[in-house]
């Protein structure tokens, strides 16, 4: 039970990009087509639960025991830059087909504040190693869902005669702040 | 004259929410009152003055290869300390700025201004760069903050003038949809 809240509650109480504003610059970036953000999407959550285990067995029991918590921002960033390496070289290696389709993704996410942000969270809200993974999930299963939904929005919105002033990035946030007005219909179901 | 010019194009020309969209994330989080805005646009100028100096000192001695992380430790340094400062003198602000005070880390106007000038120029230049894009940021930072403020409960700075506002422009969709239709007049004016 204590699961399925957590899972609901990161994907649609509070979505990560619209109600918590984690990764906004990728929500942004690749929403242009339906097919990249569904493979930004995947990359993400890949690299997501990955660094959640890592970050977490650090912090507990590296950081802690030596007591120097106060590097946990250095560390993680350098910990996740170093993951996406690894996973980028090893994707390489085994799966070059799955390399093809996270390719062009994975320099990016080392700069998506959505990894960093949810490595931080799971250690500012205790949870225990496999909330956090259940959490981290989640939250790039909600990640995914709105990169999406405003994806297959921008693909109709390059039929339509926007404004120019408007067109691009202004119009995507007006879409997306809808969007959120829409999310936020889910208040209180948790 | 060549430093005034470092130090402001980071207000209109090159400002980096509103012309470069840089730093979305944090811009939408913290700007739900002016003074928020403000305090997070002045932690970021802290970071990149500070990593924009000592990347300009350094960038000579990195070899190429790993200067990214390298650069990245710098950030991640001066995150830190403006992080404990801030947790020590003003701990109020640090609660509702919250996580996105250690995610300074990633916001990309930092690494951005690193690669793209602070490797490439001297320090003095550096130095009015990195001030000139951080208060860039912390203005549009304030007025985004200010007419979401206005908008959404009625007051500036706690003055309050309305009874009611329209709460929704303090909340996440507000958020979204200020900046867009900023940048748009952004946008129109540049024309």
């Amino acid at each position: 039970m204590e699961y399925i809240l957590i899972i609901i509650s990161a994907i649609l109480v509070n979505n990560v990009v619209l109600a918590q504003f984690l990764g906004v610059c990728p929500f942004l970036g690749v929403s242009n087509k339906v097919s990249t953000s569904m493979g930004m999407a995947g990359a993400v959550t890949f690299v997501i639960v990955l660094a959640t285990i890592v970050t977490y067995l650090l912090y507990q029991y590296i950081l802690v025991p030596l007591n120097i918590t106060y590097l946990q921002t250095i560390s993680f960033i350098l910990v996740i830059a170093a993951l996406v390496q690894i996973v980028e070289i090893i994707l390489k290696k085994i799966s070059p087909s799955l390399y093809q389709a996270l390719g062009i993704f994975l320099p990016l996410i080392t700069t998506n504040c959505a990894v960093l942000g949810v490595a931080i969270l799971v250690i500012q809200k205790d949870f225990n190693l496999l909330q956090g993974v259940v959490y981290g999930a989640a939250i790039s299963v909600g990640f995914g869902l709105a990169l999406v939904i405003l994806a297959g929005i921008r693909e109709h919105l390059d039929k339509l005669n926007v404004p120019k002033g408007m067109r691009g990035v202004p119009i995507a946030l007006v879409v997306a702040g809808i969007l959120a007005l829409a999310f936020m219909g889910f208040t209180g179901i948790v | 004259m060549n430093q005034w010019k470092n130090f402001t194009k980071g207000f209109i020309k090159e400002n980096p929410i509103l012309v470069l969209i840089l730093g979305t994330c944090p811009t939408l989080a913290t700007t739900s009152s002016a003074i928020n805005g403000i305090a997070m646009g002045l932690a970021t100028t802290f970071v990149l003055v500070g990593s924009n100096v000592v990347i300009s000192l350094i960038a000579n001695m990195i070899p190429s290869k790993v200067r990214i992380p390298a650069y990245v430790v710098v950030i991640a340094s001066f995150v830190t300390i403006i992080d404990l400062v801030m947790q020590a003198y003003v701990p109020a602000i640090y609660e509702t700025l919250g996580l996105f005070i250690p995610l300074i880390v990633v916001n990309c106007i930092v690494l951005g201004r690193a690669e793209a000038f602070a490797s490439k120029n001297t320090v003095t230049s550096s130095f009015f760069d990195g001030l000139g894009m951080g208060l860039g940021f912390a203005m549009a930072l304030g007025i985004l903050g200010a007419i979401r403020e206005i908008l959404g409960a009625g007051e500036i700075f706690g003055f309050k003038f309305m009874n009611q506002g329209a709460l929704v422009f303090v909340l996440a969709p507000g958020a979204f949809i200020a900046l867009g239709y900023l940048i748009a007049l952004v946008n129109k004016l540049k024309k």
